[in-house]
């Protein structure tokens, strides 16, 4: 569905990415990892276009390296950012509505299977997004951008600075995303969830993949976990 | 004197109103792009032109549909093959960039009009007094310009607050990139807005051209008024901008119908001491002071309160 080729992007004169290489195939979740700084959200920004890529990257079939974001979005590509970027003045009903991008095509979701599925936004539909608290802030991001009915969704950092009960909720979110029919990539520092959820897991380091394999085999391999991950 | 108040509250509201027109684009310009337009005022004054020359061709009713769309179309044409690069070098560009256009926009119309105010009046459909008060007749194309704006008011607060564009709007003023990345075009969006925000203004042209002088100069006085209201209301801020217009609008036409100065409120009591002193402060009248007074208001705010009336960030 998406694979990346010879990735390279770079801020300013800093090379940060040195040559991502990465599929993913449909409906697979696929977690990318690494330590800070090594070049996992700008990865994800420049599939989305926000970073100018260099490189190719091939979605459906169709090489969208330099598109608009907009455009890349509405081929069925989503992505949650880190940052968490919610519009704080407008209502959390108002956020989930912009992440329609068709209103005349209904998608897989629809706002009222939101607002069941998270009952803190059903109660806070009305109020500004901006008083949300830090987990219903990334569950109402997701939310909003699956509201787009995207075929692939990049989630950058969902469970940073999330307590381990919301931890857990976001890692439920993820896997009922999932059984939809939807591929994931997620974009963590930890290993937590990525490792309990993914099917596959790249490992990041100074700007290109230097791992890749199942969960499994990355708990068996220390060489690569103490290389690349721990701290 | 009652006749005198009623008389220039509904003078200094109309006026309000219509620096709304032109305020509400810019400061929704401003918020959105991080542009201080200088050459609004310009699209303002071409509106008034384009107002006269499209109602002597085909009449005013023409003039007030066409001419705000023709001028708003060329501010769209101006964001997007000029402004948008410019974005690019940084705020300077873009600044020094108005600040040309406004002088471009002022000659083009030296060269096409000449520089004496042209013979522009309203529809004479309109030609007759809506109502009198006391002993003045207050003029039905008045009453009609009011109309207009507080139509264009509310059918911009629906827009903005109930229709979806309205939500994409709003949320590409703080959030440009996250608007993108849901695959909403805000390029286009930008577009839009910036042109919408001059057909405001060129309307405004159109429908104040007739009572005020349609002439070259009439931009370059405006811009910086324009600038007072909208950090005094609050820079990005629409009902900050709406207060401070309908203010600045009230101040400046009672200031020049108010004939006072510090001596006549003392009338024949006025002490001697100072007419010796300060003589000249002494016996200015209120309407002499009456242009820096909205400047003087903008210092006060700017010293007590910088974010402005209803603003939320530092100017």
């Amino acid at each position: 569905m998406l694979e990346v080729q010879n990735l390279h992007a770079f801020y300013g004169k800093s090379h940060i990415l040195q040559g991502v290489d990465m599929r993913i195939g449909a409906g697979e979740v696929v977690s990318l990892v690494g330590r800070n700084g090594v070049g996992r959200s700008t990865t994800v920004k420049a599939i989305m276009g926000e970073v100018a890529p260099h490189g190719s990257i091939v979605f459906k079939g169709r090489d969208i390296a330099g598109l608009p974001s907009h455009r890349i979005a509405q081929l069925g590509l989503g992505y949650v950012p880190e940052n968490r970027d919610i519009f704080p003045t407008l209502t959390v009903r108002q956020n989930l509505v912009l992440g329609i991008k068709d209103s005349r095509k209904p998608g897989r979701w629809r706002l009222d299977d939101m607002l069941d599925m998270f009952p803190n936004l059903a109660t806070r539909a009305d109020t500004p997004a901006g008083v949300l608290s830090g987990g219903e802030k990334q569950m109402l991001t997701t939310c909003r951008t699956l509201m787009g009915d995207p075929e692939l969704v990049m989630i950058d950092e969902p469970t940073e600075g999330l307590a381990p009960l919301i931890v857990k909720q976001v890692g439920d979110l993820i896997s009922h995303i999932s059984q939809r029919g939807v591929a994931i990539l997620l974009v963590e520092q930890k290993l937590s969830i990525a490792m309990q959820i993914s099917h596959r897991v790249y490992v990041m380091g100074h700007g290109r993949i230097v791992f890749e394999g199942s969960p499994a085999e990355l708990k068996g391999n220390s060489k690569v976990r103490r290389d690349w991950l721990e701290v | 004197m009652l006749e005198l108040v009623i008389i220039s509250a509904l003078n200094g509201v109309l006026y309000g109103l219509l620096l709304f027109l032109m305020a509400s684009g810019l400061t929704v310009v401003f918020s959105m792009l991080g542009v201080l337009n200088f050459a609004h005022a310009g699209f303002y004054m071409l509106g008034a032109f384009f107002g006269f020359q499209i109602s002597k061709w085909f009449g005013f009713w023409w003039a007030l549909l066409l001419a705000p769309i023709i001028v708003g179309l060329i501010g769209a044409a101006v964001e997007r093959f000029a402004l948008r690069d410019i974005h690019r070098s940084g705020h300077v560009a873009e600044l020094l960039f108005t600040f040309g256009l406004a002088y471009v926009i002022e000659e083009v119309v030296q060269i096409v009009w000449g520089k004496d105010p042209v013979d522009y009046r309203g529809p004479p459909s309109l030609d007759f007094p809506a109502f009198s008060i006391f002993s003045t007749n207050y003029p039905s194309y008045k009453v009609f310009m009011f109309a207009i704006s507080v139509a264009i008011f509310v059918a911009l607060l629906i827009v903005i607050k109930r229709s979806r564009i309205g939500l994409v709007v709003q949320a590409s003023l703080t959030h440009p990139q996250m608007v993108a990345h849901l695959g909403h075009n805000v390029g286009l969006v930008f577009t839009l807005v910036f042109g919408v925000g001059i057909g405001l203004a060129a309307l405004a042209g159109v429908i104040a051209g007739p009572i005020l002088q349609t002439q070259s100069n009439m931009a370059a006085s405006l811009i910086a008024l324009l600038f007072v209201i909208i950090v005094v209301g609050g820079l990005g801020s629409l009902a900050g901008a709406f207060v401070a217009s309908l203010l600045i609008g009230l101040i400046q036409t009672f200031a020049v119908s108010l004939d006072g100065s510090l001596a006549s409120l003392f009338g024949p009591l006025s002490p001697d001491a100072p007419q010796f002193l300060i003589r000249n402060i002494w016996t200015v009248t209120i309407a002499q002071v009456a242009p820096i007074i909205p400047y003087a208001l903008l210092i006060l705010v700017l010293i007590l309160r910088p974010m402005g009336l209803f603003g939320t960030r530092e100017t």
